[in-house]
């Protein structure tokens, strides 16, 4: 169903994004550019593939939600931001970066990526 | 048909926003301005101790004076803002002397207060309402440090105050959506359970309230928009039955598509099947987005339920003071050489008995603004920011801290530059409480000043 889709580079081939902030709490919407594109996402960007790939923002939780009427998926991603706005120490304390970091997503990471043993 | 513009999406937007987008649309029935993001309150509260009456956004009375000639010249647009922040009475006065200074006779302004409920979260703080919504901690542990307390009110009290003649509405924390849900029903009489076109008219609010970011600011595509520097600010029109078309003024900049329109639909919204907002529960899963013609979306679809009986509660508190410095490293290994620079720092801190509660060293322009992620950039980077953030409850730590930058210059590695902007500013923290407080307990409250 989804091998025929030639998706060879980053999720930025294949979908657009936008990020931003509710208190420390990070939202990401990744919303595909065509139908075969959400088809793709919907089984591939999985809330654990998300979780791994911004690991690095000691996240305590990914929770993701479907609008197949917008081909788009919203990502909540638990405590990202440091305390958020003001209490954050980090220059991207309202996470305006994640949209653009989720696009850079090669399609490897998609395909073959299996969370490790252990992790809910 | 309605038609609802936004020209402020947040205090630090363009202050000429609101007249160019009138000289364009002279045919706007409303104009939305909207001052307070999660920050915006802290910063007045900062300003309210420097002097009482500063609790509101200054840069509003300047959009007042600026749309003055428009009045003269008959125009009937009526201003629904939240500019009024901390003190919407202040801000009405300002608003008062400049147009009576210009001679706008016959302007009404309503000045809607009530959304303050710091007195009503001291009455009572073993209230589990008013715990913190992300974490469960009693708001009693911060009690002695509130600064702030603001419920999000809807969009009732500014609907009665359009009803009532008002053609400038000023109001403290409001639901930002509500600013462009009220215009809606003072125009075309809607119940308050009409949920579906209540949530149409939030879909509505929620895509205008950020200004241009629905008309290609921050789009994923921005490079390819057409004039970049002039990107038009948005319209809706609305229509009786709720469907509106969003759009913007002709001969602008940016862009109005179904790409700019979803990717402001997804922003900041947690569940998409129940938004909540003071005046619905919305549900975004049935929305439609149609090409209209160049730059036009009509959007229809959005459905509702009733809101919570409970309002969202923004409280802000007192929470110590950071700072940060910056340097420029150049040369090979310019990340390890910042990471260096920044243990230095930290050292020496230490050392004279100052060693900062909190800190984070990040190498910007090496991988730090999104750590850990894979990008597609080349190799190890020649140059970068060392950037050096710090957080303490004592004043006396960051003011050690801020002399810590500049010796980098004479002892650091080779290549350390851009060193000329100063001593770190030291800034007070306000730590963000959210909660909830039962709607019952806010009573807004309509003042009316006749021009």
């Amino acid at each position: 169903m989804t091998d025929n889709m030639n998706f060879q580079g980053t999720l930025r081939d294949i979908a657009y994004a936008r990020s931003g902030d509710k208190g420390s709490n990070a939202n990401i919407g990744v919303i595909a550019y065509t139908e075969d594109g959400y088809t793709f996402l919907k089984e591939f960007l999985t809330k654990e593939r998300v979780h791994e790939f911004f690991n690095g923002l000691e996240i305590k939780g990914v929770k993701r939600y479907e609008l197949p009427n917008l081909w788009a998926l919203n990502f909540i991603l638990e405590g990202a931001l440091d305390g958020g706005g003001s209490r954050s120490l980090r220059i991207d304390a309202q996470g305006k970066a994640l949209g653009q970091a989720i696009l850079e997503m090669k399609q490897e990471f998609l395909r073959e990526y299996s969370p490790p043993s252990g992790r809910k | 048909m309605i038609r609802i513009g936004n020209a402020q999406a947040f205090w630090g937007d363009r202050n000429e926003a609101a007249s160019e987008l009138l000289l364009r649309q002279p045919n706007l029935n409303y104009l939305t301005l909207d001052y307070l993001s999660e920050v915006s309150m802290s910063i007045m509260a900062i300003q309210r101790t420097k002097d009482p009456h500063a609790g509101y956004a200054k840069d509003f009375i300047e959009v007042i004076s600026s749309l003055t000639p428009f009045w003269h010249k008959g125009s009937k647009v009526k201003l629904v803002t939240n500019a009024g922040g901390l003190d919407p009475k202040n801000c009405a006065k300002a608003c008062a002397d400049v147009l009576q200074k210009a001679s706008c006779h016959g302007l009404r302004i309503a000045v809607v207060t009530g959304d303050d409920v710091i007195d009503t979260l001291n009455k009572n703080p073993e209230n589990p309402l008013y715990h913190n919504l992300e974490n469960g901690t009693p708001i009693a542990t911060v009690l002695n440090r509130l600064t702030t307390a603001n419920a999000y009110v809807g969009a009732k009290p500014l609907t009665e105050a359009l009803l009532n003649g008002a053609d400038i509405v000023i109001a403290g924390r409001i639901a930002d959506p509500s600013l462009t849900v009220a215009p809606c029903i003072a125009e075309f009489g809607w119940q308050w359970d009409d949920y579906d076109k209540l949530a149409q008219a939030t879909l509505a609010g929620h895509l205008i309230e950020c200004g241009t970011q629905v008309t290609g600011g921050i789009s994923t595509n921005w490079p390819s928009m057409t004039d970049i520097a002039h990107i038009g600010y948005p319209i809706v029109e609305v229509h009786q039955n709720g469907d509106f078309i969003i759009t913007k003024p002709a001969n602008t900049g940016g862009k109005v598509s179904i790409e700019t329109v979803k990717e402001q639909i997804l922003y900041e919204i947690g569940d998409p099947n129940a938004y909540l907002s003071p005046d619905v529960t919305m549900s975004l899963l049935s929305v439609s987005l149609k090409n209209a013609g160049n730059d036009r979306i009509l959007t229809t679809g959005a459905k509702g339920k009733a809101p919570p009986t409970t309002y969202k509660v923004s409280a802000t508190y007192q929470d110590g003071y950071k700072s940060e410095g910056s340097l420029v490293i150049f040369g090979p290994e310019a990340k390890a050489k910042a990471k260096l620079c920044g243990d230095i720092i930290l050292q020496k801190m230490a050392q004279a008995g100052f060693a900062p509660e909190r800190s984070l060293i990040e190498a910007i322009g090496a991988g730090s603004v999104v750590p850990g992620i894979q990008t597609n950039t080349g190799s190890e980077t020649i140059e970068c920011v060392l950037r050096i953030c710090i957080a303490d409850s004592k004043q006396e730590v960051l003011d050690y801290f801020s002399k810590q930058m500049a010796p980098l210059v004479t002892c650091g590695p080779q290549g350390t530059t851009g060193y000329t902007t100063g001593r770190p500013r030291i800034r007070p923290i306000f730590g963000f409480w959210p909660c909830l407080i039962d709607c019952t307990m806010v009573t807004p409250h309509i003042e009316y000043i006749d021009i």
